[in-house]
C-alpha cells in the first residue's frame, strides 16, 4: 500500500508548506453564524406570537394595554445606543481608548435605560392583572419582549466586562475582537427590536 | 418560577430539598434495584481500577480537559456506545413485554413503567447515541481530511462535549431518583403539561435535553467555522471530501434547527413552571402549535443524523472500490437539496392534525420531492461499484448492507408521504418500523461503518474482521427478523407506544420481532468482543502506514494515530482526492524543516460548566431553588472568569515535532 | 453553500474584510433609522391612513427597510465580508425565517378554521 516509495519522481507541484500556516481567525464568522441561530429562536417566539397573539381568553388587548409613547421612548433609547455603539467602535479603530471607553458606557447607560423602562412596562402590566398567566397573547408577549430583554441585559452584562478588560489589557487585537463581537451582537438585537415594535406593538394597537 | 414556594408556611424540608423526598428512591422496584446494583458495581469497579493504575491524573490531563478534536471525537464515540447499552437495554424490555402481555398476562412491565421506557428509549437513542456518533466522527474525521490542526474554536468543543454528557447524565439520573418522562420522546402537551404530568419526568426530560441542546448547537456552529475558515490551502469548495461536505449541510442544520427545539422548550418550561398559556387546553393557548414548533425542527434532525452517514458511504465505497466518486457535483448538489428541502416538509409528521387538504398537499409533495435528491445518491453508490475493485471489507459490508436496507425504508418512507395512506397508518407500527428502518439502516450502520473504516486512523491498528462480521450480520439478520413484522403489524393496524393485547392472533409476530432483539443484542455484543479482541491481538492488526486501506482523502496521509498537531507541514491540495493525488503523483514525505506548531492549550473550564449544569438541571428538577440560583450563579461567574485568561495556545517545540516525525520516519522504513 | 462563493474564502492573507463603518455611515444609518421609526409611530397614534390593513402594510414594509438599513449601516453587511460566507448565512437564514413564521401562521390558521369551536367565546366569533 505504500504508493509512496513505488511512484517515480516527476515534476513535482508543491504539496505542503514549508511556513508555518496560519488561517485568519474564525471569531467573526463563527459569532455571526451564532447571531443567526439566535434569529431562529426570535422567529419560534415570533410565530408563536403571531399565532397565538390574539387569543385574549376574555382578557385584555393590545388596545388596552401598550402605552406607544413609552415604547417610541424605549425604541429611541436603543436607537441612541446603537449609534454610541458605533462611536465607541470608530474611536477603537482611531486606537483612542478613553474615548472608546466613554462611549461604551454612554451606550451601556442607554442600555440600562431601555431596561428600566421595559421593566417598569412589565411591572404596570402585572399589576393590572396582565401577567403572562392571564391569556395566551400575554404569555407570547411576556415571553417575546422579556427574551429580547434578556438579550439586551447579557449584553449589558457583557459591556461591562469588556471595559473592565480594555482597562487591564488595553485594546489589544483579541480585545478589539471581542468589541465587535459585542457590536454585532448589540446592532443585531436593534434589528430584533425593529421587528419588535413594529409586529407586537404598533400591530398590536393597530388592530 | 417561586410560584410553588409558600412563605407563609415554610417547611424546611420543601426549602432544602425541593420536591425531592426518600420516596423518589425507586427502591421498591426489583428491576430499577438490581440493574441500579449492576451499575453501582461497575461504577466501582471502573474507578478501582482507575485508582489503581493512578489513572485521575492523566484522565484529567489527557482527556478531560484535551481541547484535541481526536479526543474529543473518541469521547463522543464512548458516550454514544454506552448510551448504546442503555437504550438497546430499554428496546429489549419492550419488545418482551410486548411478546408475552396478551390476554390474561400482563407482562412484567406495569404501564407507568413500559411507558417511561419507551420515551426513555428514543430520547437516548436520538440524542444521547446517534447525535453523539454523529458529532464524534465529524469531530475526529473533518479536521483531518481538511488538512487542519484543529477545529476554529478548540475550547468551545471540549465544552460541547462536557455540555452533551451532562445531558446524558440527567437523563440517567432519572433512573435511580424520581421518574423519567411519560410523554414520548417529543413530550407532546397537553400530556407533557403540568396538569397531566405533574411529576418529575418531563422535567428530567426537557433539562437533559435543553443542556444536551446547548452542546450540540455549540458543537454546530464550530464545525461550520471550521469547514468554513479552515481549509488547506488549494482546496475549494469543489474539492472537498464528500464527508466534509455532508458534515457542513449538517452542522448548518444543527445551527439553524437546534435554536428552534431551545425554544420550544423553553416555552413548555415556561408553561410547567411559570404557569403561561401556550400549550395549555386553557385561556387561549394551544397545543398543535407545539406540535407544528417541535416538527420545525425534529424534520432538520432527521437529516442532521443522515447525511453524514451518507458521506460516510461515499467515502467508503470510493476507498474499496478503489475509483473516483461516482458523480462527486451531483452528490455535492444532491445534499444541499435536502438540506434546504429538509426544511419543507414537517407537517408530514401531522398529517392528522387537521389542516386540511391544501395544507396536507403541500407537505406530502415536499416530502416525495425529497426522495429524488436520495434516490440520485443510491445511483451515485451504485455507479461507483459499478465496475470497481470491490474488497469487501467491514465498512463496505456495513455500506452493502445499508444500500438494500435503506432502499426498503426510504421506499415504505414514500408511501407515508401520501396523507390519504398516511391517515391508515399514522400511530401504527408501520410507522415505527419505517423509522426504524432508515435510522438503523441508515445513521447506525453509517457509524459502524465509519468507526470499522476510521478505527485504525485513531488507533493505529484496525479491528478484528471476524468479531466484526458477525455483529454485521446479527445486526442485519435481527434487524429484518425485529421490523418486518412489525411492518405487517403496523399495516393490520396495531398501533405504537400499546403495553398489552387482547387479540392472540398478533402473538407470533411479536414473538419472532423479539427473536430478532435478542439477534441484534448478539450483534451488539459482538462489537463489544470485537473491540476488546482487536485491542489484545493490536500488534497483529498494527497499522504502520497510516494508509491501511489505500485510502484517498487526507486524513491517511499523516501517521496511525495522528500525531498532536495532525500535519507536520499544513498540506496544499490540487485534486478532489487529495491524497491519492500525492501518491500517484509521487510526493515524498519531507523529512526535516520542521517548525514550531501554534496549537491551543487545554482547560477544565468545559468540565466545570458542565459539572455545575448537571446540578442546575437537577435543582431545576426538583424546585431545589437555593442550589439552581447557587449553581446558576457559579455557571455564570465561571463562563466569565473563563473571559479573563488570555493565555490560551502555546507552540509545540520543534524539537518535539522532529522527534514524532523521526520516530515515523523509522516506522515507515521498518516496514519497506 | 454554493460553489461560486467558495474561490473567494480561500483567499488567505487578507484582511478579514469586516469593515467598521465610518463616521458618515453611521449617522447617515441613525438619521435613516429615526426617519423609518417615527413615520410608523406617527401613522399608528395619529392615524393619518383611515385603513387599518393599508396602515399594517405601510408600517410592515418601514419595518423591512429599517431592517435593511441596519444591516448595511449597523452590521456592515455587505457581499465581500468573510468571502461571502455572512451573507451567504444570512440569506440563508431569512429563507428559514420566513418558512418558520409564514409556515406556522398557514398551518395553524387552516387548522384554526377546520376546527370545532372550543367554547362559547370562539362560537360567537366564528365565521
Amino acid at each position: 500500500m505504500m504508493h509512496t516509495d513505488t511512484a517515480p519522481p516527476g515534476t513535482e507541484p508543491i504539496f505542503h508548506l514549508e511556513e508555518e500556516h496560519h488561517p485568519e481567525t474564525s471569531t467573526l464568522l463563527g459569532f455571526w453564524i451564532y447571531l443567526m441561530s439566535d434569529c431562529l429562536i426570535f422567529a419560534v417566539l415570533f410565530a408563536t406570537y403571531g399565532v397565538l397573539g390574539r387569543n385574549y381568553a376574555a382578557g385584555p388587548s393590545p388596545k388596552d394595554l401598550f402605552d406607544l409613547p413609552l415604547v417610541a421612548l424605549n425604541t429611541a433609547m436603543l436607537l441612541f445606543s446603537s449609534i454610541t455603539y458605533g462611536f465607541a467602535m470608530i474611536a477603537m479603530d482611531k486606537g483612542r481608548q478613553a474615548a472608546t471607553q466613554v462611549w461604551l458606557a454612554i451606550t451601556g447607560l442607554f442600555g440600562a435605560a431601555f431596561l428600566g423602562i421595559e421593566l417598569y412596562e412589565f411591572s404596570h402590566l402585572i399589576h393590572e392583572g396582565a401577567g403572562p398567566q392571564r391569556s395566551a397573547f400575554l404569555s407570547s408577549f411576556f415571553t417575546l419582549v422579556g427574551t429580547h430583554g434578556l438579550h439586551v441585559t447579557l449584553g449589558l452584562v457583557w459591556l461591562i466586562v469588556l471595559m473592565v478588560q480594555v482597562t487591564q489589557r488595553g485594546l489589544i487585537p483579541e480585545n478589539q475582537r471581542r468589541l465587535m463581537c459585542l457590536s454585532m451582537f448589540w446592532h443585531f438585537l436593534d434589528v430584533v427590536w425593529i421587528g419588535v415594535f413594529t409586529f407586537v406593538y404598533l400591530m398590536g394597537v393597530l388592530q | 418560577m417561586f410560584s410553588n414556594l409558600d412563605f407563609t408556611n415554610l417547611d424546611l424540608q420543601k426549602l432544602v430539598f425541593g420536591r425531592l423526598s426518600l420516596a423518589d428512591i425507586p427502591y421498591h422496584e426489583p428491576i430499577l434495584l438490581v440493574t441500579f446494583a449492576v451499575v453501582a458495581m461497575g461504577g466501582v469497579v471502573v474507578l478501582g481500577a482507575i485508582t489503581y493504575f493512578r489513572f485521575w491524573g492523566p484522565l484529567w490531563r489527557d482527556w478531560v480537559t484535551s481541547v484535541d478534536h481526536k479526543k474529543i471525537g473518541i469521547m463522543y464515540i464512548i458516550l454514544a456506545l454506552v448510551m448504546l447499552l442503555r437504550g438497546f437495554a430499554d428496546a429489549i424490555m419492550m419488545i418482551t413485554q410486548k411478546a408475552i402481555a396478551f390476554g390474561p398476562s400482563e407482562g412484567y412491565l406495569p404501564p407507568h413503567h413500559y411507558d417511561q421506557i419507551f420515551t426513555a428509549h428514543g430520547v437516548i437513542m436520538i440524542f444521547f447515541v446517534a447525535m453523539p456518533f454523529v458529532t464524534g466522527l465529524m469531530n475526529y474525521v473533518v479536521p483531518l481530511q481538511i488538512g487542519a490542526r484543529d477545529v476554529s474554536f478548540p475550547f468551545l468543543n471540549n465544552f460541547s462535549f462536557w455540555m452533551t454528557v451532562a445531558g446524558a447524565v440527567i437523563t440517567m439520573i432519572s433512573l435511580f431518583v424520581g421518574e423519567f418522562s411519560r410523554a414520548t420522546w417529543l413530550g407532546y402537551p397537553p400530556l407533557s403539561g403540568a396538569d397531566m404530568s405533574p411529576g418529575v419526568g418531563v422535567d428530567y426530560w426537557i433539562w437533559g435535553l435543553q443542556i444536551a441542546g446547548i452542546g450540540t448547537l455549540l458543537s454546530g456552529i464550530n464545525l461550520v467555522a471550521t469547514i468554513v475558515k479552515m481549509r488547506a490551502p488549494g482546496m475549494t469548495m469543489m474539492k472537498l471530501p464528500v464527508f466534509v461536505w455532508t458534515s457542513l449541510c449538517t452542522n448548518v442544520l444543527i445551527v439553524a434547527a437546534f435554536p428552534i427545539l431551545t425554544a420550544v422548550l423553553v416555552l413548555l418550561s415556561l408553561d410547567r413552571y411559570v404557569g403561561t398559556h401556550f400549550f395549555t387546553n386553557d385561556l387561549g393557548g394551544n397545543p398543535m402549535m407545539y406540535f407544528n414548533l417541535i416538527w420545525i425542527w425534529g424534520h432538520p434532525e432527521v437529516y442532521i443524523l443522515i447525511l453524514p452517514a451518507f458521506g460516510i458511504f461515499s467515502e467508503v465505497t470510493s476507498t474499496y472500490c478503489g475509483k473516483r466518486l461516482f458523480g462527486y457535483a451531483s452528490m455535492v448538489y444532491a445534499t444541499v437539496v435536502i438540506t434546504i428541502l429538509s426544511y419543507l416538509v414537517w407537517l408530514h409528521h401531522f398529517f392528522t392534525m387537521g389542516s386540511g387538504a391544501n395544507v396536507n398537499s403541500f407537505f406530502g409533495i415536499t416530502t416525495m420531492i425529497i426522495s429524488i435528491p436520495t434516490g440520485a445518491k443510491i445511483f451515485n453508490w451504485l455507479f461507483t461499484m459499478y465496475r470497481g475493485r470491490i474488497r469487501f471489507e467491514l465498512p463496505m459490508l456495513w455500506t452493502v448492507g445499508f444500500m438494500v436496507t435503506f432502499v426498503i425504508g426510504g421506499m415504505t418512507g414514500v408511501l407515508l408521504a401520501v396523507p390519504p395512506a398516511d391517515f391508515v397508518l399514522h400511530n401504527s407500527l408501520f410507522l415505527v418500523a419505517h423509522f426504524h428502518n432508515v435510522i438503523i439502516g441508515g445513521v447506525l450502520f453509517g457509524m459502524f461503518a465509519g468507526v470499522n473504516y476510521w478505527f485504525p486512523k485513531a488507533f493505529g491498528f484496525k479491528l478484528d474482521p471476524f468479531w466484526g462480521k458477525m455483529s454485521f450480520w446479527c445486526w442485519l439478520v435481527g434487524f429484518y427478523l425485529v421490523f418486518m413484522p412489525l411492518y405487517v403489524l403496523g399495516l393490520m393496524g396495531v398501533t405504537r407506544r400499546t403495553q398489552h393485547f387482547d387479540d392472540p392472533t398478533l402473538q407470533p409476530w411479536f414473538i419472532a420481532a423479539a427473536c430478532g432483539a435478542v439477534l441484534i443484542l448478539c450483534g451488539i455484543l459482538s462489537l463489544l468482543v470485537q473491540i476488546v479482541v482487536s485491542i489484545r491481538n493490536r500488534e497483529a492488526l498494527r497499522d504502520t502506514t497510516g494508509d491501511p486501506w489505500g485510502g484517498r482523502t487526507l486524513e491517511w496521509s499523516t501517521s496511525s494515530p495522528p500525531p498532536d498537531y495532525n500535519f507536520a507541514f499544513t498540506p496544499v491540495v490540487h485534486d478532489l482526492d487529495a491524497w491519492y493525488d500525492m501518491k500517484s503523483r509521487g510526493y515524498a514525505r519531507p523529512l526535516n524543516g520542521f517548525r514550531p506548531i501554534h496549537m491551543p492549550k487545554n482547560t477544565g473550564t468545559g468540565a466545570i460548566i458542565g459539572g455545575l449544569s448537571v446540578v442546575f438541571g437537577f435543582a431545576m428538577i426538583w424546585y431545589i431553588w437555593w442550589l439552581a440560583a447557587l449553581s446558576f450563579a457559579a455557571i455564570f461567574i465561571v463562563s466569565i472568569v473563563h473571559t479573563f485568561n488570555y493565555n490560551r495556545d502555546f507552540y509545540i517545540p520543534a524539537d518535539t515535532v522532529v522527534r514524532a516525525e523521526n520516530e515515523r520516519t523509522a516506522v515507515l522504513a521498518g516496514r519497506v | 453553500m454554493s460553489a461560486e462563493t467558495a474561490h473567494h474564502g480561500d483567499e488567505h492573507g487578507h484582511h478579514d474584510g469586516a469593515s467598521h463603518g465610518s463616521l458618515s455611515g453611521y449617522v447617515t444609518g441613525f438619521v435613516l433609522s429615526v426617519i423609518l421609526t417615527a413615520i410608523p409611530f406617527w401613522l399608528v397614534m395619529a392615524r393619518p391612513v383611515e385603513s387599518a390593513l393599508w396602515t399594517g402594510i405601510i408600517i410592515m414594509a418601514f419595518a423591512a427597510v429599517q431592517i435593511v438599513v441596519h444591516m448595511v449601516y449597523f452590521l456592515h453587511m455587505n457581499t465581500k465580508s468573510e468571502g461571502g460566507w455572512t451573507i451567504l448565512a444570512l440569506i440563508f437564514t431569512v429563507t428559514l425565517v420566513v418558512i418558520t413564521l409564514t409556515g406556522s401562521l398557514w398551518v395553524m390558521h387552516h387548522l384554526n378554521s377546520n376546527m370545532m369551536p372550543m367554547s362559547v367565546h370562539d362560537m360567537r366569533h366564528a365565521p
